[in-house]
């Protein structure tokens, strides 16, 4: 496929694997803040998951499309062009934060630049995406566009992903919709979540186009992840993409994932994706391994620099903030209360 | 103008606002080309085209798209086909259109219309009445209009509003209510009004239960001659305390009725309210009356004598009186 060939398809394979690469950094480090105690609330990691979250938001513009990142889509974010600062301030509790110490690290985000923050009821973001290009649509501005959401096979289950998938395919919107199926929903394996062989199968229940992928695959994740968004991007409606991995690391930080049965972690998706994509940029002659060595150290120093700036800034004030709920005039009324 | 009806002032309300501002636009089920399953949205699809949309019978994902389209900036007005199927949409308005603004400062001018309360015959699944599980929430705005003008102006007010508003419309109001017209001495959003002027005792109520308790004001004044104040509360949240104390301050004894089920609820919330605030002020305990707590029955003989009703509300208010 052209994308993995020409120059701009070069760069963007380099781009996917910097951002996953930049994420791992990230997380590690809060994964040892985390058990240092040094976080305001819980850690959620994506190991194992940069290459699909990554190789999506690559293919995302700021500024003009919708990206909806969920708990393990660090690398997505980064993709995607989120600020470090944004990441390091909500996780240790800076009011400079986007969140402003209201809401916390993995439900961060800026809605009116294209990244809604998360709410935790999986499946919400599905429908409100859908929203969000449906008013572009409304205001004219929806043509190019593209919107994507992340989930997970447990989120499959939900009756909003059923209701969300089902209403942008009606309204045949410009939706990607990513399944991160990494075997577990928290401790809950596969077999116990949905009853189907492939989850992919359920886009021809709802009228939309599957597409399955390897997620421990990273260049086959850049070609899939590529197509779906074009797909979308060329008017095609909903795509729905599903990336089998394992997750390598626990659900959060708290929980050390004894459940994890040994074979899988033996078998194909146990496969560290940043291992795999390593050899890949090697091999493929994308960078040498010289020059990762060099951006995995830029990596540590940049969010080095985010974590210090973040740790010497002020955490909220309950003095300070105004604890407005409301947008409008309405809150004359509560401040009387 | 001829009369018109408090459906009506929901139909012309949506009108104006989709005429004055292209970025409203009307999301619901069965809401074009049929109208709306009561009507409200008749004829708009054909006058606002793209603007008026059918929706699949997903009231979650009707609530987050409403939401993602009202953080975009449109201005959603979505029709629940009955205020009980919000059930279905709770997580979506409550977690997501309720927490945004503070959580990211970015508002949602997003109405939910709510077509609430009973009708003879309506069941456990067509009647009820949501206005206080809504108005737990921090960040939602719960209006319940109680006449023809508060429908009209209120409706638009909501549209205009920033925040998410949930719109609770009384179906039996829909059509037993006429009006002159559609002017009023238009409030906003949060004042609550004196619909009929008292001494000896208030009677709090909101939406279709003030014309039930103005009914019990009218036959003790037949029967009795008392005055009984009865305060319309337009809004329940915000709730208007100030003109609820006031009232007391002048009658001294307080009745509040409304049609949700007795657990907690806007009547518990009026009378801890003025039980903090004007307990000085109370020559009688508080009393609330509201529905039965069962489930609400489908037969119109147990319906009328689970709801409040005139004869009821007067009953409360003899014992109240004679305190
Ligand atoms: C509606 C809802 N129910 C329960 C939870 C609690 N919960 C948080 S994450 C999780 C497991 C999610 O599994 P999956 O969708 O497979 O994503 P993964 O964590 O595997 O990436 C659960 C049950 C939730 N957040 N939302």
């Amino acid at each position: 496929m052209e994308i993995l060939s020409d120059e701009g398809g070069r760069r963007h394979v380099r781009s996917v694997y910097r951002a996953m690469l930049t994420a791992r950094v990230l997380e590690n480090k809060l994964g040892s803040l985390y058990k240092a105690g040094k976080i305001v609330g819980g850690v959620y990691l994506g190991k194992g998951q940069e290459a699909v979250s990554a190789s999506l938001a690559t293919c995302l513009e700021k500024g003009r499309d919708v990206f909806a990142p969920l708990i393990r889509d660090q690398a997505g974010r980064t993709a995607f062009g989120e600020d470090l600062l944004d990441c390091t301030r909500t996780y240790l509790g800076s009011v400079d934060g986007p969140m402003r110490g209201r809401d916390g690290n993995i439900h961060r985000g800026r809605p009116a630049e294209g990244m809604p923050a998360m709410i935790s009821h999986l499946g919400a973001s599905i429908s409100l995406v859908s929203g969000m290009l449906l008013a572009k649509r409304l205001k004219g501005t929806l043509d190019g566009v593209v919107g994507a959401t992340c989930i997970g096979d447990g989120c499959t289950s939900t009756g909003s992903f059923h209701e969300g998938l089902n209403t942008a395919a009606v309204e045949k919107l410009p939706l990607v919709l990513t399944v991160a199926n990494n075997q577990y929903a928290y401790s809950t394996p596969n077999v116990h979540q949905f009853a189907c062989e492939r989850l992919v199968d359920k886009a021809v229940g709802y009228g939309v186009r599957g597409h399955q992928v390897d997620g421990t695959d990273m260049l086959a994740c850049v070609e899939v992840m590529y197509e779906a968004v074009e797909r979308a991007r060329a008017g095609e409606g909903p795509q729905l993409v599903v990336a089998e991995m394992l997750r390598l690391t626990g659900h959060g930080e708290h929980d050390d994932a004894f459940y994890v049965d040994a074979a899988i972690k033996q078998s194909g998706v146990g496969r560290d994706c940043l291992e795999v994509g390593r050899k890949q940029m090697v091999d493929g002659g994308f960078a040498g391994g010289d020059e990762i060595d060099t951006w995995q150290e830029e990596a540590a120093q940049t969010v080095q620099q985010a974590l210090a700036q973040a740790q010497k800034e002020r955490s909220p004030d309950p003095y300070q903030d105004d604890w407005q709920a409301y947008a409008t005039h309405l809150s004359t009324y509560y401040n009387q209360d | 103008m001829s009369e018109v009806t408090y459906i009506d002032a929901i139909h012309a309300a949506l009108d104006k606002a989709m005429a004055d501002d292209p970025g409203v636009f009307l999301y619901g089920q069965d809401i074009g080309t049929f109208g709306g399953a009561f009507k409200a949205t008749k004829g708009l699809v054909g006058k606002y085209p793209g603007r008026v949309l059918d929706a699949p019978i997903s009231e979650d994902a009707m609530a987050g798209v409403a939401i993602g389209a009202a953080i975009e900036g449109a201005r959603p007005v979505l029709e629940m086909q009955f205020a009980d199927f919000s059930s279905v949409a709770f997580n979506q308005i409550v977690n997501q259109a309720a927490t945004h603004y503070y959580r990211t400062g970015v508002p949602v001018p997003l109405t939910v219309r709510l077509p609430s309360g009973g009708t003879p015959g309506s069941g456990p699944f067509h009647s009820q009445s949501m206005e206080s599980i809504y108005a737990h929430y921090p960040g939602l705005v719960v209006v319940t209009p109680a006449t023809v003008a508060d429908a009209y102006s209120m409706l638009l007010e909501s549209i205009e509003l920033d925040d998410p508003v949930v719109f609770c419309e009384h179906k039996f109001l829909y059509r037993w209510l006429k009006s002159e017209n559609f002017d009023g001495d238009a409030l906003p959003i949060g004042k609550a009004r004196i619909t009929r002027p008292g001494k000896h005792a208030t009677v709090v109520a909101y939406s279709a239960m003030v014309h039930e308790a103005v009914r019990a004001a009218e036959i003790l004044h037949a029967e009795g001659g008392w005055e009984i104040e009865v305060v319309d509360l337009r809004s329940v949240k915000p709730l208007d305390t100030d003109t609820v104390v006031a009232s007391v301050a002048r009658t001294g004894r307080l009745l509040v009725v409304g049609e949700a089920f007795p657990w907690g609820g806007v009547t518990a919330e009026v009378v801890s309210r003025v039980s903090a605030d004007g307990f000085h002020l109370l020559d009688a305990p508080p009393v609330r009356l509201n529905a039965r707590d069962t489930p609400i029955p489908y037969h119109p003989k147990l319906w009328s004598s689970h709801r409040p009703t005139p004869e009821s509300i007067v009953h409360e208010l003899l014992k109240l009186l004679n305190y």
